[in-house]
């Protein structure tokens, strides 16, 4: 091959505005534009798109509210009406999520949901804002959390144990899906865009392949932003709803 | 425009009603749920989670083990015990959500689950 293209290259950092703060490293690279871009984009949407403010909503008036009523009956249905306040919060991450997921489907962009220290990030924001509302509402009785009802004694060191690790397990799950999801998704269709040309004339082999991972590709985009919001959701309603 | 006509209400009422009113004409009907999580889930969620639930059930269980371990200057034995743990957490935690007993850490809402079924399947009704 003349030109050695990894399918991992699209995954590299490349640092735009070199910005180096005593020992710390806050240059602005590729992936800290397309969070810009995302929020930006998202920002346009929700700002310009409801701008008509029409009874009868158009195109994107329409995208605009279908969004906001998927998050609102999501937040309705799994925290129910206490949820009211953390719905800025979570319609926020679901958007930013999801836009950081679909700019990635286009071509020549960066995907930065398909770094861990991005996806890993928000899960620790997440995890940290969960342990504090649950500290909040029920003080000292959050830690009953940890030891279920009707568990003899004798299991209980070993069942505290477990549930520990498990809620711990939370905001490690919740990124390593969303990134590990991005990622292998547009390394399989760098890998397997490689065979289109070496191919020749059998290349419509791959190219038919990549079109329905591509489809693939918008379907996971979309579900990982939900499974993501919807996990904060119910981590949150935990949170609130103790036992 | 409606104060010229009722006597005045108050405020949070007159916003209670609504919500309620609201919430019957989007068909949400009735109060949400204020225990453990419902969600009509989907197949395709569910299986997006298991794999990634085990994983980093382990890994975690694996941290922690190495950190008492560095601390304690007890290698290799917490590293073993809490991988094991990790393993049983990340196995409990699928047999969990295989079961829809929902997300949430404790079985004590297994038994209210099985009145998410019913809940679940009165909504399917509808």
């Amino acid at each position: 091959m003349a030109e050695s293209h990894s399918p991992m290259e699209q995954f590299e950092i490349k640092t735009w505005i070199p910005i180096q703060i005593g020992d710390f490293n806050a240059s602005f690279t590729n992936s800290s534009a397309f969070m810009i871009l995302a929020v930006i984009a998202a920002t346009a949407l929700m700002v310009f798109a409801v701008r008509p403010r029409a009874g009868v909503p158009g195109r994107w008036q329409l995208l605009a509210e279908l969004c906001y009523q998927f998050i609102a009956k999501m937040v309705s249905d799994n925290i129910g009406k206490e949820g009211r306040p953390y719905f800025p919060f979570i319609f926020t991450i679901f958007v930013f999520v999801l836009f950081g997921n679909f700019i990635g489907m286009l071509p020549y962009s960066f995907t930065f949901t398909s770094h861990i220290a991005v996806t890993l990030t928000m899960a620790l924001v997440i995890f940290v804002l969960v342990t504090v509302i649950a500290f909040i509402k029920h003080g000292f009785h959050f830690f009953s959390f940890f030891l279920p009802a009707g568990v003899p004694i004798v299991l209980s060191p070993l069942m505290i144990a477990i549930e520990v690790i498990s809620y711990f397990t939370r905001p490690l799950s919740l990124s390593i899906r969303l990134f590990a999801n991005m990622m292998a998704g547009h390394t399989l269709l760098k890998v397997v865009g490689g065979f289109v040309v070496p191919l020749g004339i059998f290349g419509v082999v791959p190219v038919a392949g990549l079109v329905a991972v591509t489809g693939l590709e918008f379907l996971i985009a979309f579900l990982q932003a939900y499974i993501f919001t919807i996990l904060t959701c119910i981590y949150i309603n935990d949170a609130i709803n103790l036992h | 425009m409606s104060e010229d006509k009722n006597p005045p209400v108050p405020e949070e009422e007159i916003k209670e009603d609504f919500d309620t009113r609201l919430r019957h004409a989007r068909g949400l009907g009735g109060e949400p749920n204020q225990s453990g999580a419902v969600l009509p889930e989907d197949g395709k969620g569910k299986a997006m989670r298991i794999g990634t639930e085990l994983i980093s059930a382990v890994a975690v269980g694996g941290v922690i083990g190495f950190v008492i371990d560095t601390w304690l200057e007890t290698k290799p034995w917490f590293l073993i015990g809490f991988l094991l743990l990790g393993n049983t957490a990340g196995l409990w935690n699928i047999y969990r959500i295989s079961n829809s007993q929902g997300y949430t850490v404790g079985f004590g809402r297994g038994n209210r689950s099985e009145n998410h079924e019913e809940n679940r399947d009165n909504t399917k009704g509808d």
